[in-house]
């Protein structure tokens, strides 16, 4: 069959769906077609939708494709669905983005980096399912380890854990030098 | 070019939250920046006066002061008296780490998570600034239970753990085996079950092949899951089966408040409302 009618079969299928769709799934459902066939028109796909200027993109995210709505039209939506959406307080965020870096990681441990109590927003967080148990810690009391789950990846947009916006890593204790990445000026381009 | 330099620089020294601190941390970031001293080598009794005078100004205005505080003051004093004792000629030869090395480094590290937290509420969240579809299937809706469903008293969950108790114990024989499952892990296996498939039956948990051990660790990750409100245990008719579902999402907004850290805007106190 031609790549052109496998793009538009799955293009229906994502259509369809009220969830991420992965490759795996696709590949049990269209199991008449190759993998990479799949993979390749998933590909020219994304390609499309995000060249055209439509009103959707096809986004990856939680490893799995999704239409989404482009960002820039939140605001019309929002008119439309008169929801404000999810909205965070700054301590569900600090928690949320210590235990998306730090995973596998316990209560005592966030405690520790927020300098405050976490448990009600930890609970909170786990009931949103944004959170979940992982298991539990070899050490004495058996605490509970907590990491992110696939719908923290789906509702930040992200394809997976190693997506997440990088951070610096931790400065030793000698001061940096606070014109390190600054460029030099480029003196000779201008007398030229 | 360097007006755009300079605006970012601005940017970064005004982003201050004014007196609604997340903890001890957060309020000796914003000290830091305020007195615009060097994190690397802070002054440590200015800034010690000032977060106790912060401290003051909070029971001035009858809040409670969040013991994390209370911890942290007594940190800095301690490193403050730390410094202030001269280096004995052994100490000088071990070279004693300085006093403050610990707080800068969880002072920076948190400063890390924080700016973290900020990257990630710019991202393009779901429901926020992106949509997705959602549609209710009607083949899911009819296998939904139609009636109003009835919470579970504990008697009848204990009750219907006894049925299955009943069913297997018969011909289970004595069986040595390696160290089972633990609670917490059984409550993860639990709950992943309830994420895949939404509504569990009781029943269904408990299969035929299971030692009695696991049964028991079974039903109390059950009532562990209850307990911490996780889950939500119903019956479409008595005496019918139980189901198991995750707990409703809160309400929106929940994510708001409920921190003990955020110490300072709290108008709704008890005090407040009894004197008014």
């Amino acid at each position: 069959m031609s790549g052109k009618s496998l793009k538009s079969i799955i293009e229906s299928l994502l259509f369809v769906h009220d969830q991420p769709l992965s490759l795996d799934r696709l590949a049990l459902i269209l199991e008449e077609f190759e993998r990479a066939d799949l993979r390749a028109a998933l590909d020219e796909l994304v390609e499309e939708y995000a060249a055209s200027e439509r009103g959707i993109v096809l986004s990856y995210v939680a490893g799995a494709y999704q239409f989404r709505s482009r960002p820039e039209h939140a605001d019309y939506i929002r008119r439309l669905t008169k929801s404000k959406g999810v909205k965070f307080s700054q301590s569900a965020l600090e928690t949320l983005a210590i235990i998306a870096y730090r995973q596998p990681v316990t209560r005592a441990e966030v405690e520790y980096l927020r300098g405050v109590d976490s448990g009600g927003v930890m609970k909170s967080l786990l009931e949103k399912k944004l959170l979940r148990i992982m298991g539990k810690k070899d050490v004495p009391g058996k605490p509970l380890i907590y990491g992110t789950s696939r719908e923290f990846l789906e509702l930040f947009g992200l394809k997976d854990l190693n997506a997440l916006p990088t951070l610096k890593d931790i400065q030793e204790l000698a001061p940096p030098d606070p014109f390190a990445d600054q460029p030099a000026l480029p003196l000779e381009a201008v007398e030229a | 070019m360097q007006s755009n330099l300079f605006s970012e620089a601005l940017d970064q020294s005004y982003r201050v939250q004014i007196e609604e601190f997340e903890g001890p941390l957060d309020l000796l970031l914003h000290l830091i920046k305020k007195n615009e001293v060097d994190i690397y080598n802070i002054p440590i009794a200015a800034i010690t006066r000032q977060y106790l005078e912060y401290m003051e100004l909070l029971k001035e205005l009858n809040l409670d002061i969040a013991g994390e505080f209370l911890v942290m003051a007594a940190t800095l004093l301690q490193i403050k008296s730390r410094m202030l004792l001269p280096i004995t000629p052994e100490e000088e030869e071990a070279e004693v780490e300085d006093p403050r090395a610990e707080l800068v480094r969880r002072l920076l590290e948190y400063q890390r998570y924080r700016d973290a937290s900020q990257l990630l509420s710019c991202r393009n969240l779901l429901g926020r600034d992106v949509f997705a579809r959602k549609f209710d299937s009607p083949e899911l809706a009819e296998l939904e239970p139609k009636e109003e469903p009835a919470d579970v008293e504990l008697f009848e969950l204990i009750e219907a753990f006894q049925r299955v108790l009943a069913r297997v114990s018969i011909d289970t024989f004595h069986d040595v085996v390696a160290d089972g499952i633990s609670i917490a892990d059984r409550i993860g296996e639990v709950l992943s079950v309830l994420h895949a498939e939404k509504t569990v039956c009781f029943d269904s948990l408990f299969s035929d092949g299971m030692t009695r051990d696991l049964l028991v660790v079974t039903f109390l990750s059950i009532l562990e899951l209850c307990k911490l409100k996780l889950i939500k245990v119903t019956q479409v008719e008595s005496l019918g089966s139980i189901w198991l579902t995750l707990a409703a999402q809160p309400e929106e907004g929940e994510l708001q408040g409920g921190e003990t850290g955020n110490v300072v805007h709290d108008p709704a106190g008890p005090e407040e409302d009894s004197g008014a």
